[in-house]
């Protein structure tokens, strides 16, 4: 459960979705809370069953069982969402269209008209950094900018909670930055977030809470260091590279490794013992005479997480 | 809502020019090919079916009536119908042809044994008879006409023999009373052992007179009526073809997302597929306007003096061309299986409906088949306008059956659009 909501206000709330395409089980009970002001990443393999979570939480697909709700309002697949925004991960705007033109159109079908329509779209277009081109027919648009018209798009009727199926998947570092900064801003006017991504290192810096998801089931959920923690324990590697090859006859405390070269010792460590057990390893080199070049602390990585709880890399 | 859907079809297809060019061009070209190539084509023979109306009631008419049933290029109708004896008057033939039934009606006027004139040169008053033809039928009047020249003299070799004896007399002064006894045993012979007279002349013209009355188009307005079926021909398969085509944007949007999205806001599948609709029924009715405008300036197409009926036919065609373009796309899955499902099915029902080659020009057969296809209904609607100068009313067949087709075609592809709504 989202510490920040009460059960009363949870902006989006799934509970046990199932569904079954023929013998598969795309969703298997799996369950989340999202509450305001969040950014929750969903990683999950290829076949996990995201793409079919967000697909069930926007209607487009029934569920066999389970419930979703927002702000606390159960949701059949027929009921209208005006809260929700959801973003496909394909480029869903019309390439001959301008920007604004794409704006509009979406925002009408949405129930945005008049004066509301023109003040959102203004928004929308300095928002996404496209004012500048907003009369410009968007098959000239890169594809980071078409990504951020991809997402503006979802945005005209103010949703409450933004659903991003892959929202960076395609686009160069600076406009995956751009991406971030732009719903940084949604986050702290208080939208909910959902995104499901590819990429480890994004949902490592960029979320504050991770749901991992395989064979259709939430297997993980948590901050990434407390999924670390719960996952792999505290557990990190202290390693000394040296200046030169250690003796022959050095002796080794327990726990401690070295390379074949002799030139790096290795030993796990947690964070409560750190600077016991590096000052245990570097006692090893100063008894030989030999200089410590370097001293690294490594901890374990959300990929090593994903591959402990998965059993795969996030690619296959 | 749906003004939202009709005006992203219509920016879509302002920007794209093939688009354009292909809905608005390639028909003008084809139809101009065609009308230019084929403006003065006549038909091959075939079994004229023509109706006969005896007004004369005379041994002469009915030996002619017989003449014409014995030949085996016409199907001659003398009654009301076949299980009716009331024989035919000359409105109800008329009615007959006006209506399309029959290419062409005899009417063997009242006194036509008394006045008839096998020869140019006779005495007494001239009676005609009159052809009522259908002009849409190139061919039939013409050979009616020659097959009644010819019944004229085999049916009545005497009249035309003692005709032109008087004919001789007048000119060359009486026959000797030796060649008037001669003549008159001959006359009175049995036509099995006489045979039939050729007919033969020399600075005389020879025959009945016959009066060929277009009751379709009384004030001649030439090769019209050929123009107008290949503007309507044509223009109604390259609507097929852009309709099928436009609502391929709905296969296109399909696989860029936008349709989920579409789908997904407050207009609904329902709204999705009604906006198309309409949108392709006014794409539709401006283009099948372009190609008869067209038609008008440069054909001299009678546009302008049938607006109403013109205007009815081409809303309702339009509307069912919208429906079976996207009942072509629900059934499609991607835009080449749509491509080439179009292709095969337009073509088809375009050939067997009567766009490429007039169906009146097609056997009973043929033409009973044709009726299954969308093309068909619409040309007979465009036909009734512009060549059988139908009153509005007397299109509602037509009318109904596009209706129908709309109806159906946009239900059916309502049920094959459900794999685009929540699984």
């Amino acid at each position: 459960m989202d510490p920040s909501s009460s059960s009363s206000t949870i902006p989006l709330a799934v509970t046990g979705a199932s569904k079954r395409f023929g013998q598969v089980h795309a969703l298997d009970g799996a369950s989340l809370d999202v509450g305001r002001g969040r950014l929750i990443g969903l990683l999950g393999p290829n076949g996990a069953g995201k793409t079919t979570l967000i697909r069930a939480i926007a209607g487009r697909i029934a569920l066999d069982s389970g419930q979703i709700a927002l702000f606390g309002r159960p949701l059949t697949p027929r009921d209208p969402r005006p809260e929700l925004g959801v973003v496909p991960q394909e480029l869903a705007i019309y390439p001959l269209l301008s920007a604004r033109e794409n704006l509009e159109v979406f925002g009408r079908l949405y129930g945005v008209s008049g004066r509301a329509l023109a003040d959102r779209v203004t928004w929308a277009l300095d928002w996404s950094d496209l004012a500048s081109r907003a009369g410009d027919p968007t098959k000239q648009f890169s594809g980071g900018m078409k990504r951020r018209l991809n997402i503006a798009c979802s945005l005209l009727h103010r949703p409450a909670v933004l659903l991003l199926d892959e929202p960076t998947v395609g686009v160069d570092p600076q406009s995956r930055e751009r991406i971030y900064e732009m719903l940084g801003s949604l986050r702290e006017d208080g939208m909910a977030i959902v995104l499901t991504t590819h990429h480890l290192e994004e949902a490592q810096e960029r979320c504050e809470r991770v749901l991992i998801i395989d064979h259709g089931r939430i297997v993980a959920s948590g901050s990434v260091p407390e999924l670390i923690a719960d996952t792999l324990g505290t557990s990190r590697t202290l390693t000394l590279t040296l200046a030169a090859p250690l003796p022959e006859m050095a002796e080794m405390p327990d726990g401690v490794t070295m390379t074949g070269d002799r030139r790096v010792l290795r030993a796990p460590t947690d964070g409560a013992h750190v600077d016991r057990d590096v000052a245990r390893v570097a006692a090893v080199a100063a008894r030989s005479g030999v200089a410590v070049r370097d001293v690294a602390l490594t901890g374990a990585s959300l990929q090593d997480v994903f591959i402990s709880l998965t059993g795969r890399e996030l690619r296959e | 809502m749906i003004g939202t859907i009709v005006r992203i079809g219509w920016l879509n297809l302002r920007r794209d020019r093939v688009a354009q060019a292909l809905t608005f061009v390639l028909p003008i070209l084809f139809f101009s090919i065609f009308a230019t190539v084929f403006g003065n084509q006549r038909n091959p023979t075939r079994k004229v079916s023509v109706a006969v109306v005896d007004e004369d009631h005379s041994d002469y008419s009915r030996q002619i009536v017989a003449a014409l049933q014995a030949e085996g290029g016409l199907s001659v109708e003398t009654t009301v119908s076949k299980d009716a004896p009331e024989p035919l008057d000359r409105a109800h033939a008329e009615a007959l042809v006006k209506g399309g039934t029959l290419p062409v009606a005899i009417v063997l006027p009242k006194g036509l044994a008394d006045h008839a004139q096998l020869w140019s040169g006779s005495t007494g008053d001239r009676v005609a008879i009159q052809l009522l033809a259908d002009v849409s039928d190139p061919v039939a009047p013409q050979m009616v006409q020659g097959l009644l020249q010819k019944v004229s003299f085999t049916a009545a070799p005497q009249m035309m023999a003692s005709q032109g004896i008087n004919l001789f007399e007048k000119y060359s002064g009486p026959l000797t009373s030796e060649q008037r006894e001669r003549f008159d045993a001959w006359v009175h012979e049995p036509s099995a052992s006489r045979g039939t007279a050729p007919a033969q002349s020399s600075g005389v013209s020879i025959g009945l007179p016959i009066d060929i009355v277009n009751v379709m188009q009384p004030a001649g307005t030439g090769n019209d009526s050929t123009i107008s079926f290949y503007a309507a021909g044509l223009g109604v398969m390259f609507l097929l073809f852009s309709c099928s085509g436009n609502s391929g944007t709905l296969l296109d949007e399909q696989d860029a997302g936008t349709l989920g999205r579409l789908v997904g806001s407050r207009v609904g599948l329902n709204g999705v597929l009604t906006g198309k609709w309409i949108f392709l029924t006014l794409m539709g009715t401006l283009q099948l306007c372009v190609m008869f405008t067209w038609g008008a300036l440069v054909f001299r197409l009678p546009l302008a003096s049938h607006l109403p009926g013109f205007a009815i036919v081409t809303i309702f065609t339009a509307a069912a061309a919208a429906g079976f373009g996207l009942l072509l796309a629900t059934l499609s899955r991607t835009r080449a299986q749509l491509s080439g499902l179009s292709t095969i099915v337009i073509l088809t029902m375009s050939s067997v409906g009567g766009s490429m080659f007039p169906r009146f020009l097609m056997s009973d057969t043929m033409q009973r088949i044709g009726l299954v296809t969308f093309n068909a209904w619409a040309l007979d609607g465009y036909l009734k306008v512009f060549w059988r100068q139908a009153p509005l009313v007397d299109l509602w067949p037509q009318i109904v059956v596009l209706a129908a087709m709309a109806a159906v075609f946009l239900a059916a592809a309502r049920v094959f659009a459900r794999k685009w709504e929540a699984a």
